[in-house]
């Protein structure tokens, strides 16, 4: 390794651990302004995510799904596309791998969990074909699309699972006719349902491994891969991916498929692995952090499975951080806002800290410009 | 272009003769008997249409004032339940005062909040280049986790805005229950859409603006100083965002709700394209997706099943997307917009 891959490297992970320390500090005055004790909080996050055995698996089981959507989320960036979808391509994929897991009793499990797995997949595929299609043949904005996909699609999930209400609406398809009044799925079938790698009370299920191994193949597709280095160009420059004979219009729509393939991966193995229903109160909360985790791993997917355990340990340290202190859990989420203020205003930091620019230019997450194409 | 907005202006005042008229008809003849047209056109619809589409009006209004100068707006959204956080810690740390300038203060404190959203997403995108789409997002979080850390779950709001009749056009039937016979706020969003309007299209202020938006070079060059207006706008634009989390907070609900905005935002957003970046336009955009949730909540109200709910609450999402993908006319957004502005020779 050259001496200027390795400053290239130091760089891009030094700005992110700044990023976190500044947001963590600025956390903690916020803390003290309005009365709790920061420090006692920041024990009790510790105490959370990494004091025992038992933290530790927590930390583990909320980083799974932010893998996945940092992946989707990081995957779009690398073509100049924000995927702001993720969570309803989340949401699509429980959906319909809830569907397959709640039918076809008796398959035997080798055939019953990856076709569950696989309809969430396709799922979250056809939930990105639709931003990708629609941006290539008529412009409309992906992050428009996406947002307005992520509602239809809540409202979608909602309707399968809805128990009829009190005035005798028909039931939605997939509700739990046991539950009474309660809009829920029944549980999957155990076939359908991903195996524990370390079993109760820890509960830490195989989805973890999927997860980091599409980090690997995530990688390998980006990095080594005549595919990834047409996406990479068309998101470095797309009128240049153009005149070089890259089909731009088919990386555009493939692209959106991996990341809400990705996204509805997340969805399925949340559910099949952990949940084992689906339920309206279920959101693709997580698809909204994949933004933060992708932009934090510096839409590198090495980097986003290290960004996904971080902010994973915050979320399974949060819990338990106001049970000791008494801080209120919501504090998590102004320390995300701010991580991700961050690490997407890398100039901040580089003024803070009186970080000079690398003088070998590193290409900036570019993400997109305007509404118009 | 000027044509298809012609066309669309044709389709719009049809539209608004035709829901008066049938308004008239089914609330003052025996056509109220027929359900379904009681759920088109009842008084209750039509009031309920205006309730949903006042934060709508308000957000689309926020968001076009920062597009036209430039500045991309997708953290409405976070503008809006900063807006209504701080209008609802006045309101309740205010109880003692009497009404109205207890509300008033809320108002005040609202538009305060927002404007300061506003300043942060001008200084982000503009001082620190960020994203703005990013940006945008910063600003949903952090209200999200702001106000859901500080919210005293105890505390509860004293009364909120009553409607005010107007003398004389409140006396006229139907129409002037749904128009004069409303709280504050909702009369100032419509009265905003006005001036803005005339703001934007027929002063000074609203050709640089504007100009700054689509060609911020050409605005510079004449002395209009970009970065300027872009902050300025941003920060009036927030501070009709807050002013719609106020509207939720002092007139419609009363209380605050942790995420009660409820992607109202992100809709105004829809409704701010779907206008293709017009006051009226945005609007009109605006009433029709309070139509629909008016529509939703009729529905359930008369007992119609057949329909279900979900599915109606999910046209303004649908409508967007068609409307963005260009099967209806083509929008055209500023032409600068989401692009930092330097001026020559500036660099970091």
């Amino acid at each position: 390794m050259s001496l200027s891959t390795l400053r290239r490297i130091g760089y891009m992970v030094l700005i992110p651990t700044l990023a976190v320390f500044s947001a963590l500090l600025l956390g903690a005055i916020v803390m003290w302004i309005f009365g709790d004790d920061p420090l006692a909080a920041y024990r009790g996050l510790w105490t959370g995510a990494f004091g025992s055995p038992r933290a530790w698996s927590t930390t583990i089981r909320k980083m799974t799904p932010l893998i996945l959507t940092g992946l989707s989320v990081a995957v779009a960036f690398k073509a100049g596309l924000f995927n702001i979808g993720a969570s309803g391509q989340f949401l699509i994929g429980s959906v319909c791998s809830v569907a397959v897991g709640v039918n076809f009793e008796g398959l035997p499990a080798f055939v019953h969990l990856p076709l569950a797995l696989l309809a969430g997949v396709a799922g979250g595929v056809a939930w990105g074909f639709i931003p990708g299609v629609l941006k290539v043949f008529t412009g409309a904005h992906e992050v428009i699309v996406t947002i307005m996909l992520n509602y239809v699609a809540s409202l979608f999930a909602a309707w399968t699972v809805y128990a009829g209400g009190t005035q005798g609406q028909t039931p939605g398809p997939l509700w739990d006719r046991t539950a009474g009044a309660i809009s829920r799925t029944p549980e999957v079938f155990m076939s359908a349902r991903l195996p524990w790698i370390v079993p109760e009370p820890y509960r830490i299920h195989w989805g973890v491994a999927i997860a980091l191994l599409m980090a690997l193949i995530m990688w390998w597709i980006i990095f080594k891969t005549t595919l990834g280095f047409s996406t990479r160009t068309v998101g470095a420059n797309s009128k240049a991916a153009r005149y070089a004979g890259i089909n731009v219009r088919w990386i555009t729509i493939l692209t959106m498929m991996i990341a809400g393939g990705l996204a509805g991966m997340a969805g399925a193995i949340e559910t099949l692995g952990l949940n084992h229903r689906f339920a309206p109160e279920f959101t693709g909360g997580v698809g909204f952090q994949g933004i933060t985790v992708a932009l934090l791993g510096q839409t590198n997917p090495i980097g986003v499975v290290l960004a996904a355990f971080l902010l994973g340990a915050l979320e399974a340290g949060a819990a338990r951080m106001q049970f000791d202190s008494g801080v209120a859990a919501d504090i998590i989420q102004v320390i995300q806002a701010l991580v991700l203020a961050f690490v997407a205003a890398p100039l901040i930091i580089r003024q803070i800290y009186r970080i000079r620019k690398p003088s070998d230019q590193i290409e900036a997450t570019v993400v997109s410009t305007g509404w118009g194409r | 272009m000027q044509r298809t907005l012609r066309v669309t202006s044709y389709i719009a005042i049809a539209l608004v003769v035709f829901f008066v008229l049938m308004a008239f008809l089914v609330n003052l003849t025996p056509l109220s008997e027929n359900t379904w047209l009681r759920v088109f056109f009842s008084v209750s619809a039509l009031n309920f249409t205006l309730r949903a589409s006042v934060p709508l009006i308000l957000g689309a209004l926020c968001g076009i004032l920062c597009e036209r100068t430039g500045i991309i707006n997708i953290g409405i959204e976070g503008m809006m339940l900063a807006g209504a956080f701080a209008a609802f810690v006045a309101k309740t740390s205010t109880n003692h005062w009497p009404l109205m300038p207890s509300l008033l203060f809320g108002v005040a404190i609202a538009l305060l909040v927002g404007g300061l959203m506003g300043l942060l997403h001008a200084i982000f995108s503009i001082r620190y280049r960020m994203d703005q789409i990013i940006s945008g997002t910063v600003l949903i979080i952090l209200a999200g986790g702001v106000s859901a850390y500080l919210f005293d779950r105890n505390a509860v709001a004293q009364g909120k805005f009553g409607a005010v009749a107007i003398p004389g056009l409140s006396q006229i039937p139907v129409l002037g229950e749904v128009l004069f016979t409303n709280p504050p706020l909702t009369y100032t969003a419509l009265i905003l859409v006005v001036v803005i309007h005339i703001g934007l299209f027929y002063t000074r202020w609203g050709l640089r603006s504007r100009a700054c938006g689509e060609h911020p070079r050409a605005a510079d060059t004449v002395g209009v100083n970009v970065n300027r207006f872009r902050y300025m706008n941003t920060v009036l634009g927030g501070m009709l965002a807050g002013l719609a989390g106020g509207f939720l907070v002092l007139e419609a609900v009363g209380q605050f709700q942790e995420g009660m905005t409820a992607g109202r935002g992100f809709i105004s957003l829809a409704a701010m394209i779907f206008g293709n970046w017009m006051p009226f336009g945005a609007m009109g955009a605006a009433l029709l997706f309070g139509y629909t949730q008016a529509l939703q909540n009729e529905l359930l109200l008369a007992g119609v099943t057949t329909v279900p709910r979900q599915f109606v609450s999910m046209i303004p999402y649908v409508v967007t997307i068609v409307a963005v993908s260009g099967f209806v006319g083509r929008v055209r957004p500023p032409a600068a917009e989401g692009k930092v502005y330097e001026t020559e020779g500036e660099s970091e």
